[in-house]
């Protein structure tokens, strides 16, 4: 067969099945809410995972390093004393500001804290901050009320906090161990997992948890990315200091995984198993527009078209009925889970992280790859069954 | 319009007696199961060019059959099938698809009209596999519709036409390629009297001033009448027809002696 002839007669099948999915809608529609509901689901599940991992690692930077005590993992189970501190201060490639290096050691510690709507307790960062703690971090910004005066029992509490936890707002009072702590600004750090933490000074915290002159976690802005490699390697050759540094980007991918990974396989199980009912859907409604046509089929293949414009015209029909699917699911998790705001555990700093689900490009192209894969296989069988059909047969049906 | 042929060829009746189908001691087996069911049986048939044949029988005696083999539809388990000089029974189904669009013009029973499809539309969808412009499409389908009587509802969709219609349409597209056999498979079966007569009409007249070659299967011994020639089958042997009806079953045929 010429390549022309057949495009003409792909054109020609696939036109008049097209045509006709109006007068077969009731079954036609069963075949594209079951991939809607597929791709719904999937991209739901899936912009949870991309919004946690957004928030986690979004504001991270390849010219940051975090220092923890060597072998520990994160802030939690790590300790750095003044000497360590000091050791970093003066380690080659660490940027310098108008205050001097731009380091910031920091405390952090857990509180409870009650989930608005849900009234159960969550682990909230609470972190005791220093002036080159806002230095590192560009965009933090007050967006409510001031910042926190050292040496007093105040605290500021990031934008994604306030909104999941009681008691964060700016005027609310809260209490901590033996002391009351006042909420007095609400800020901002263009994002990242700062936004679902509480802040105050380094050293009323220490006071308070009788850390002495001691701090978790140190983040040390570097002149340069590439300045990394010289840092890390002078803290492992200085005999002083048993430290280990991780890129900002590195250490929050890191941080991301556990749980990203947990919620995208808890996913797939789901829209593994809902794909099958949608093949199956697919399958139905492709054997029934088939059926439904055998005659016409049979008629148009003994005027002189060939079997496998017939097998892909069915498959064309299912795959846009793939594509309607995807479009249906994918507007209808944007609209219903796009910013949707929620918090979980991190996994790996035993707190809370709020975040909002990001239905992303990516995702709905996941989304329409994989509708169009459920069409594909609901299509096939079907397409075939249509093209190997006697015509002698089909055209003696009434 | 006044033209209302497709080529400057088209010969009226009574062309050379040039053999359009040569059927040589074909043999057609159906399987029901295990069990093999013939159908056909070392059966002969000749047909000539510009003639118009009715092929009669009772139901199951295998005439849509030996349509179906003839038209290129169907294979047959034994014996030659030669349409038009070419031996059909030697092609592969994908050739076979290419000389049916090419050289049949099919009349079902029920029109099979594609019913999205307006009238005109389903008479060009043959030219979907031609590489005829689209303005040499539009001109066929314009003298077919003429042609059939049917210029005037040709926007019109199948469900609104009637049946006698719809029958005619689906003549109109049996003959938008100008086949050189038409093929009417009980044409008038789906229809009353009066619009059978308007139908078998138009294939007289299709035959008589088109030279069309027609090869009709029908049970309607009325039909039959309008054929310049009568093959009656019954029990796989075919047997000439008399215009007075009677039948005459040759009595020591030798085996594939065409008829």
């Amino acid at each position: 067969m010429r390549l022309g002839s057949f495009i003409r007669q792909c054109q020609a099948v696939t036109r008049y099945n097209l045509e006709t999915i109006w007068e077969r809608r009731a079954v036609s529609v069963v075949a594209i809410f079951g991939i809607a509901g597929v791709v719904g689901v999937m991209v739901a599940v899936l912009s949870m995972a991309a919004g946690f991992r957004a928030v986690v690692t979004g504001q991270a930077r390849d010219d940051v390093a975090v220092v923890l005590r060597s072998g520990a993992t994160g802030a939690s189970d790590s300790i750095l004393n003044h000497q360590d501190i000091q050791v970093l201060w003066e380690a080659p490639g660490v940027a310098r500001g108008p205050d001097g290096p731009l380091v910031s050691p920091e405390l952090f510690v857990i509180i409870d804290r009650k989930k608005i709507g849900a009234g159960t307790d969550a682990n909230v960062p609470l972190r005791g901050v220093e002036a080159a703690g806002f230095a590192l971090r560009e965009q933090f910004e007050i967006v409510e009320g001031r910042n926190f005066e050292p040496g007093r029992n105040e605290v500021i509490v990031g934008d994604g906090a306030a909104g999941a936890f009681e008691g964060l707002r700016v005027g609310d009072r809260i209490d901590v161990g033996r002391a009351s702590w006042d909420v007095v600004g609400r800020f901002t750090t263009g994002g990242g997992v700062a936004e679902s933490e509480i802040w105050t000074d380094n050293r009323i915290l220490q006071q308070m948890y009788q850390r002495g002159n001691s701090w978790n976690i140190a983040l040390v802005r570097l002149r340069d990315a590439e300045a990394f490699e010289g840092f890390e390697q002078t803290l492992t050759d200085d005999p002083r200091v048993s430290l280990g540094a991780e890129r900002q980007t590195t250490h929050m991918a890191a941080q991301s995984a556990p749980i990203e990974v947990f919620i995208s396989v808890v996913g797939w199980i789901i829209v593994v198993m809902m794909s099958a009912g949608a093949v199956f859907a697919a399958l139905n409604t492709m054997y029934a527009a088939v059926s439904s046509r055998s005659r016409e089929i049979a008629t148009l293949r003994a005027l002189g078209f060939s079997r496998l414009p017939v097998v892909v015209s069915v498959m064309i029909e299912s795959l846009v009925f793939g594509l309607i699917g995807a479009g249906f699911g994918g507007a209808a998790s944007w609209l219903l889970f796009d910013g949707f705001r929620a918090a979980t555990i991190n996994w790996a700093s035993f707190s809370q992280v709020a975040f909002a689900f990001q239905v992303t490009p990516e995702l709905l192209v996941q989304g329409t790859t994989l509708a169009l894969v459920i069409g594909a296989i609901g299509g096939f069988l079907p397409a075939v069954g249509a093209a190997r059909r006697s015509v002698v047969g089909a055209l003696r049906e009434q | 319009m006044s033209e209302t042929s497709f080529s400057d060829t088209a010969a009226g009746n009574g062309a050379a007696a040039e053999a359009m189908v040569d059927v040589r001691s074909v043999s057609r087996t159906f399987h029901r199961g295990r069990t093999p069911v013939p159908v056909l049986k070392d059966l002969s048939l000749r047909m000539e060019k510009g003639e118009f044949l009715a092929l009669m029988g009772p139901s199951g005696s295998g005439k849509s059959t030996l349509l179906n083999l003839i038209a290129g539809l169907d294979r047959p388990t034994g014996g030659e099938v030669i349409v038009g000089g070419s031996e059909i029974h030697r092609l592969s189904e994908r050739k076979l698809a290419g000389w049916r669009a090419r050289n049949i013009g099919f009349v079902f029973q029920f029109s099979n009209l594609l019913g999205a499809l307006s009238a005109e539309r389903n008479v060009a969808v043959p030219l979907l596999l031609t590489s005829f412009s689209a303005r040499e499409r539009r001109r066929r389908v314009d003298i077919a519709l003429e042609i059939v009587g049917l210029s005037e509802r040709g926007k019109h969709r199948p469900r609104e036409l009637s049946g006698g219609e719809q029958q005619r349409v689906g003549i109109a597209r049996a003959l938008v390629n100008d086949p050189m056999l038409l093929v009417c498979d009980e044409p008038t079966g789906d229809l009353d009297r009066t619009t059978s007569g308007e139908i078998l009409d138009l294939l007289a007249a299709l035959n008589r001033d088109h030279g069309k070659t027609i090869l009709m299967v029908t049970h309607d011994p009325v039909a039959a009448e309008r054929a310049s020639r009568t093959l009656h089958l019954e029990d796989g042997r075919l047997a000439e027809c008399g215009h007075d009806g009677t039948i005459v079953m040759p009595t020591h045929e030798p085996a594939g002696a065409a008829v």
